[in-house]
């Protein structure tokens, strides 16, 4: 399986390369659908002229990165190019290594499952196939690194691709079982965006189910080990800010990222909802709105976290799908970390009730996005409306998507144990509703 | 970033800024009161020993010996005087007798583009500390809403203009007291004020009252405390930032309503004096109209033991005579403010019109009626200038129809005007409301000398600046700024500074380009024509410039040879402050009808995220049992409600 995973890591690279050679990186990085204020690369750039400068990057209002990424960037800033074609590299390996290990652990499952007799006889058609799986690996790698999405977001060298590698080897480390590393890599990515602290529930839950203590509040060793991976995750979250604390020695950095990302005072347009609802909100409501806006967000792990105890790995998928459409300044960037999970669920496909109309309204608003910009912003034709409206459409699909997919995901869990050919109770063929 | 020579530098550069008003206007008003009064005997020797005095001598009238003692420094600037009046002896005086002293002048200086600048200069010094803490409550001449204010406010200096219309630079030359357009003020507080902040805020809204212009508006958003640009221009060694505030809004539009109040400071208001000459609807049909009030310490006598407060009030105006006189080429005080002189202010210490006869030494280029028997020269602005002087407070300058008309009559088209050695052009750069380039071009004309310049850029919030993109170049090449302070922008709290040194090499052009992105705003925070575009202030360049007297090398001949090996520092350079254009800069806007759609919109669009989740969250997989029919479920409810069991 290495060799077609580093022809696909070598095509990735390729078409990358040859993308920054072009001169559609320059019209890339400056497109606010790949970058957002928080990721764009010109403002790295700009908080190293800062530093140079010998202002504080956090003094205005340009800059809004951790401390680290500019420590980081301060060394690496000759070579950035290959900085994010490596990340990319290493996001689309760690979920290659996630998936497999995961699909091996799915399929161990069912072979338990089947030998105890779990499975209603007529759910065989249900059960997934190693020849199946054997792909859903190298697709999920395809899936990332030939995104468009990526791609457009690697040529942009927005942020996004760092936050995505280390949401990535959180995956990957939380399926490979290791608490600390997961935790360490989960605070990191915390510290660069917030949002990730979502994530917490389901790597909490997969590891509790690695070491099958049962999610019960009442057992001791629940609760030894949800303090111990709490106190693993904050501890390292702890050191980060204060290590990044004494790279500045000054606090200024937590108004500026956090702040800038909860309060959303920046009105760049972008893909996500934000942007225009705050820029028309009267300003009596805004804060209400920004506390509905922002709880939305992380309201969700919640009763996602109840509902899919069971399934950590899907609900790792929902967590990072419901981020990326209802964060503040969300990037296509985001939205590809998402999509490259969807080969995972390829065999809910047959439950999935509009997945045809979902991406064709994808494509027309990736393909409208441009259009009515340039309507807008240059050719004075159009007003914000136009693309405020693109933006309304292209959440909704990726609303309607996550959500089949959920529904698909619940609906096949309801017919393994239930049956796959229900029946009504005056023998009819039976059509499954919600209730 | 610095290197220390070029903090040094700056220190001395500053220490010369602070010298730029008695330079700029060091013949019109000399005071003895400056505060350091070494730097006019300097000037002496060096510029005025060139006089021939075979040829035209100029003229120096000592009519009133009363008033000798205080003219006698005017004229100080010709040698033969200096030597004429030795009377050290008599000039103190008549200061320990007169507590307020009160000046007035109009220079008139004909314009190569055939327009008339007229510069009013009204000059109040008081022999009052504010500085001390005492309450002062007697007032004489100065205006006692302005003196409240100082003393309330622990102002050190303050200085405020408004401006009408853009000053020509490559058509009218220099000015005396340059103003951007619209409306500026910059106060220097004294170093004793604990809450700058609040005291501005305060200020801005009483200044906004006393001028009923729209200071108010000025708010964090648009103040800035430049770190070199601005220095004290009285007493004092305050050169702490922290306790400067300076503030531009170019968008104000000034009128009547402003002037008014404006000649309401005056000690004769406008019934005597020069002020008569005051027509609103005529000084506003003019191509430039620019009123300000300096307020600074100065020294009360050469010890300086004492400060004194000097208030300068100045109006500034050009004529357009070419659209107003049907193509005749001929002006008049009555033609341009439908008035003329009468008398001089009866409070008023001196009070004289100087015309500037500079390029008509023998009037072969235009007739002035009357002629004056008085002359004076004086180096302005690097440029040695001969002005016609007419004394008001002498009844003669009346003659026998007791008014004064000057007349100035062309009779040849105006030669070539000497070139102005800094300017200075700004724009916008870019298409689309998304990014864009604010692009300054700084001249220096200059044949053979560099000087360095500092140019200060304040740019409003909503253009966010990236200081990554500047790039100064000069000749093709790189020319890196000496000193770079900037201080970036925070979002509706403060606006970007940018201030830096410069060196323009010897006839060039220095081109300072950064990008900029525009931001979307609040709905609320738009103005109410927002495709109008937004302003932004214009730039500060301020420089010492070479003089052209120095560049002249004619003059080395006639020189004694002992006084003209080195270059004198004061003489060679003179401080110049120059504004570049406002800008005019386009935003996104939103659809401003829109709120209530926008708000319901986004929120079904959540609505339906959380609707399905919430579904599939709360809700389980059923089996559809077709639902019984209405005459069951009736039934089924009679049966329950007997007790007998359903269908």
């Amino acid at each position: 399986m290495a060799a077609p995973l580093t022809l696909v890591l070598i095509v990735a690279v390729t078409i990358r390369a040859a993308l920054f050679r072009s001169s559609l990186a320059e019209l890339i990085s400056e497109r606010v659908e790949v970058v957002s204020p928080l990721n764009a690369w010109k403002r790295v750039v700009e908080g190293l002229a800062l530093l140079d400068l010998g202002v504080s990057p956090y003094s205005g209002d340009v800059f809004h990165e951790t401390p680290l990424i500019i420590y980081f960037f301060h060394f690496v800033i000759d070579y950035a190019e290959i900085v994010f074609m490596i990340a990319d590299g290493i996001t689309a390996v760690a979920l290659y290594l996630a998936v497999q290990h995961y699909n091996k652990n799915v399929f161990r499952k069912q072979k338990y499952a089947l030998e105890a007799d779990r499975y209603p006889h007529d759910c065989l058609e249900l059960m997934r196939t190693p020849k199946e799986m054997y792909y859903v690996p190298l697709k999920v790698a395809m899936f990332y690194l030939w995104n468009p999405f990526t791609i457009l977001s690697c040529v942009a060298k927005s942020t996004c691709g760092l936050n995505n590698a280390v949401i990535a080897l959180f995956i990957l480390c939380t399926i490979k079982g290791s608490a600390l590393l997961s935790a360490i890599f989960l605070a990191l990515a915390t510290y660069q965006s917030i949002y990730p602290l979502t994530l917490f529930a389901p790597a909490l839950i997969y590891l509790l189910q690695r070491l099958y203590i049962p999610v019960n509040l009442r057992r001791p060793s629940f609760w030894l080990f949800t303090s111990q991976y709490a106190f693993m995750y904050f501890g390292s979250l702890a050191v980060i800010v204060c290590l990044s604390f004494f790279l500045l020695t000054s606090w200024d950095f937590i108004p500026s990222v956090y702040g800038f990302i909860l309060s959303v005072p920046d009105l760049t347009p972008n893909i996500g909802l934000f942007w225009y609802f705050f820029a028309e909100m009267f300003e009596h409501f805004r804060l209400f709105f920004i506390c509905v806006f922002q709880i939305n967000v992380f309201f969700y792990s919640i009763p996602l976290s109840i509902k899919l105890k069971d399934h950590p790995v899907f609900l790792m998928f929902m967590q990072i799908a419901i981020i990326s459409i209802f964060k503040s300044y969300p990037t296509v960037g985001d939205i590809a970390l998402y999509m490259a999970f969807l080969p995972v669920w390829s065999h809910l496909y047959r439950f999935l009730r509009n997945i045809f109309l979902v991406c064709c309204v994808l494509l027309a608003c990736s393909a409208l996005f441009p259009v009515l910009w340039h309507l807008w912003i240059y050719a004075g034709s159009a007003n914000s409306n136009f693309y405020y409206a693109i933006t309304l459409l292209f959440n909704v699909a990726q609303i309607l998507l996550v959500s089949d997919y959920f529904y698909a995901y619940l609906r096949r869990e309801h017919h393994l144990s239930h049956g796959l050919y229900l029946k009504r109770k005056d023998g009819g063929e039976a059509t499954l509703v919600l209730k | 970033m610095a290197p220390r020579s070029s903090i040094a530098f700056l220190l001395a550069f500053a220490a010369l800024c602070s010298l730029q008003l008695c330079e700029v206007s060091d013949d019109l008003d000399q005071t003895k009161s400056e505060p350091e009064p070494f730097t006019e005997p300097n000037q002496v020797p060096v510029d005025e020993k060139l006089e021939k005095p075979g040829e035209v001598p100029p003229i120096v009238s000592y009519s009133d010996p009363i008033e000798e003692s205080h003219d006698d420094k005017q004229w100080q600037a010709t040698e033969e005087e200096a030597i004429a009046k030795p009377e050290p002896d008599e000039e103190i005086a008549p200061l320990s007798t007169f507590k307020d002293d009160f000046k007035e002048e109009l220079v008139l200086r004909p314009l190569h583009s055939g327009d008339i600048y007229a510069s009013f200069q009204f000059r109040t010094l008081w022999d009052t500390d504010f500085l001390q803490g005492k309450r002062v409550s007697h007032y004489h001449l100065f205006p006692k809403s302005l003196g409240q204010v100082i003393s309330k406010f622990s102002v050190r200096e303050l200085h405020i203009s408004f401006t009408q219309g853009y000053w020509r630079t490559m058509q009218w030359g220099q000015p005396y007291l340059p103003s951007p357009p619209g409306a500026e003020l910059w106060v220097w507080f004294q170093d004793t004020v604990t809450d700058v902040d609040g005291a501005w805020k305060e200020l801005t809204n009483v200044l906004s009252g006393i001028f009923c212009a729209s200071l108010n508006f000025i708010d964090s958003t648009n103040t800035v405390h430049p770190s070199a640009s601005f220095k004290p221009l009285g007493l004092g060694n305050v050169t702490d930032p922290r306790f400067l505030r300076y503030a531009m809004l170019p968008r104000e539009i000034v009128c009547t309503e402003n002037l008014t109040p404006w000649k309401k400071l005056l000690p004769c208001g406008t019934k005597a004096g020069l002020a008569v000459l005051m027509k609103s609807e005529k000084l506003f049909h003019s191509s430039f109209h620019s009123e300000a009030v300096h307020i600074r310490p100065v020294c009360q006598d050469v010890d300086c033991k004492a400060p004194s407060w000097e208030l300068r009030q100045t109006l500034n105006v050009v004529f357009d005579v070419h659209t107003s006189g049907q193509g005749k080429k001929e002006w008049s005080l009555f033609k341009m403010f439908s008035r003329t002189l009468t008398e001089a202010c009866p409070l008023a210490s001196s009070s004289k019109v100087y015309v500037d006869v500079t390029d008509n030494p023998q009037g072969e280029l235009f007739e002035l009626l009357p002629a004056s028997p008085l002359l004076t020269q004086a180096v302005v602005l690097g440029d040695r200038r001969t002005y016609s002087v007419y004394d008001l407070t002498n009844k003669d300058t009346f003659g026998s129809t007791r008014s004064l008309n000057l007349l100035v009559r062309w009779k040849a088209d105006s030669g070539e005007m000497v070139r102005p050695l800094l300017h200075s052009e700004r724009y916008v750069a870019g298409f689309g409301l998304q990014t864009g380039e604010i692009h300054t071009l700084i001249y220096n004309y200059h044949p053979y000398r560099a000087f360095p310049v500092l140019l200060l850029e304040t740019v409003p919030w909503y253009l966010r600046l990236y200081i990554h993109t500047l790039t100064v170049t000069s000749k093709n090449k790189e020319n890196k700024p000496s000193y770079i302070h900037y201080q970036p922008s925070k979002d509706r709290l403060r606006p970007h500074l940018l201030e830096m040194m410069v060196q323009l090499p010897p006839n060039s052009v220095t081109e300072v380009t950064v990008q900029f992105e525009r931001a979307l705003l609040k709905w609320t925070e738009y103005t109410p024509d927002p495709n109008h575009g937004f302003y932004v202030g214009s730039s500060v360049i301020s420089a010492l410039v070479p003089s052209m007297v120095a560049m002249d090398t004619n003059n080395t001949q006639e020189q004694p040879l002992f006084s003209s090996f080195f270059p004198c520092k004061e003489e060679s350079s003179y401080f110049v402050r120059i504004y570049t254009e406002p800008l005019l800069v386009n935003l996104p806007t939103p659809d401003f009808s829109m709120p209530y759609n926008v708000i319901c919109l986004t929120c079904t669009v959540v609505a339906v995220g959380y609707g399905s989740f919430y579904n599939l969250l709360t809700r389980t997989f059923q089996v559809e049992e077709p639902s019984p029919g209405l005459a069951k479920r009736l039934a089924n409810v009679i049966r329950r409600w007997r007790g007998v069991p359903e269908l």
